[in-house]
């Protein structure tokens, strides 16, 4: 009885000691979990030419610059590729973290395009849980080269592409990331009639982190068969990102000339098998706008 | 024999009950800010959890790194990713005690200096962090505030020489918190 007492007592006495030099947090109980969203799956929103599942954070204005120089099997005369520039000038805006609008201008064919993109999972873990991030793309491009063939009827509406992706990924590690965008590019003009006004085409692609600020970045586009003329490619690029501070750079290779999606997906021309390939680089700069 | 073990140990429950003079709060403030020559750096976290014990002077607190908001996106996204790296070491934590805790009644309103010394972690880095504190005790309300610096390099942290002139190499840490008293 005696010792029962004692122990009882030595519990007594001891146990908070216990606990007070345990955790005091601990008192508080359990945390209540919070959700934590992915960030960053991507370092900008392009992986390459493909849209990310990255948007631009809200109220902040990401100023991109891109060049393809001329295909690298120009050889020697034209300084493999370097003699020869497409451009991209543009801007995407982040009305909030999750709608971004973007417009941009490239030199190949005088193209203005335009887009919305919406985001509209977010992947999370914590007291939600949501496997991958999604988003929503629509973009339209207006092509203002002169007409091909002036002497018939053309109408405005034949300038006109438009886009529709979806963009799905995940987050899989802080290092890995990987998407799928299945997309169909609307042309109101094609050239023949064994070519299809609606092109239907599946993009992929990954990155890895190499350092904290450098990752390897791939994508690949394929369009189902019978759709397009013979001598258009899928399109397939591979690059690195570098980030430093407030700008991210993109270098890469990639067979596609063109920007933006109704060109890289639609018109890719370049052989990856005999040096159809263009260097090429990205700039983006990001600005937070106040008003 | 009984009568007296059983008051006994009434005795000790009731010591211990005393004993339990906590407070906490859930809702503590937490910033920092680092004026560099090109660029001000400044974030602010209002869920660090807290909890002071008054009887022993002893006192914690938590933070999630990734609730530390900053007015830029892509300062936040890279405090994130590249310097806090916040998937690999979510928390800051810092475990102390009071130096004098006898300067300090908490039983009674006032406002009192503490001096407090204890072990901060951060980055997966745990350094002796000491630093003044402010209490004031006020019907049964404990607010705190304090304010120290710290050293960036002292926690591994990392920062590229290509913008070392936008990061400075001490942080300041503003601490401020109420906490309320913990009925358990």
């Amino acid at each position: 009885m005696k010792k029962l007492i004692f122990q009882l007592l030595s519990i007594c006495f001891f146990a908070p000691l216990a606990a007070a030099q345990d955790d005091l947090l601990s008192l508080l109980g359990e945390e209540e979990p919070v959700t934590e969203y992915a960030t960053a799956a991507f370092k900008t929103d392009r992986v390459i030419n493909l849209h990310s599942i990255e948007s631009t954070a809200g109220r902040v204005l990401d100023v991109k610059i891109s060049h393809r120089f001329g295909f690298v099997n120009g050889g020697f005369s034209e300084l493999f590729g370097l003699d020869a520039a497409s451009i991209r000038i543009g801007g995407d805006y982040g009305i909030t973290n999750r709608l971004t609008v973007g417009i941009g201008r490239s030199s190949y064919e005088k193209t203005y395009d335009g887009f919305l993109k919406y985001k509209f999972l977010r992947q999370s873990s914590g007291a939600k849980t949501m496997p991958v991030t999604a988003a929503v793309f629509a973009g339209m491009a207006i092509k203002t080269t002169p007409w091909a063939n002036p002497d018939r009827e053309n109408y405005f509406s034949s300038r006109l592409y438009y886009t529709f992706q979806m963009v799905l990924g995940r987050k899989f590690s802080d290092r890995f990331s990987m998407q799928l965008s299945p997309t169909v590019v609307h042309r109101n003009l094609v050239r023949t009639k064994s070519e299809s006004n609606d092109v239907l085409a599946l993009g992929a692609a990954v990155r890895q982190k190499l350092t904290k600020r450098i990752s390897i970045n791939a994508e690949y586009i394929y369009v189902l068969p019978n759709q397009l003329a013979d001598g258009y490619r899928n399109s397939l690029s591979i690059g690195f990102d570098i980030e430093t501070g407030g700008h991210v750079f993109q270098l890469h290779f990639t067979n596609s000339t063109s920007m933006i999606e109704k060109g890289f997906i639609t018109e890719t021309v370049g052989d990856w098998a005999n040096g159809g390939v263009h260097f090429g680089f990205n700039v983006s700069r990001v600005f937070t706008v106040k008003w | 024999m009984k009568k007296s073990m059983f008051s006994l140990i009434a005795l000790v429950f009731a010591l211990n009950g005393l004993h339990a003079q906590k407070y906490f709060t859930r809702e503590g403030k937490i910033s920092f800010h680092s004026s560099a020559v090109v660029e001000k750096i400044e974030a602010h976290n209002t869920s660090a959890t807290s909890v002071v014990d008054t009887e022993t002077g002893n006192l914690e607190f938590a933070v999630l790194i990734k609730a530390f908001q900053f007015e830029k996106a892509l300062m936040q996204e890279h405090f994130n990713e590249n310097y806090l790296e916040s998937d690999k070491f979510p928390k800051a934590t810092f475990k102390g005690a009071l130096v004098n805790k006898a300067d300090v009644n908490f039983a009674k309103d006032g406002t009192y200096k503490a001096k407090v010394k204890g072990n901060m972690t951060l980055h997966g880095v745990t350094n002796l962090v000491e630093t003044t504190a402010v209490f004031v005790v006020k019907s049964s309300v404990i607010s705190t505030s304090s304010e120290f610096s710290i050293a960036v390099a002292d926690y591994k942290i990392e920062i590229p020489s290509l913008v070392k002139d936008n990061i400075a190499k001490e942080v300041q840490v503003v601490v401020k918190a109420d906490l309320q008293q913990l009925k358990s």
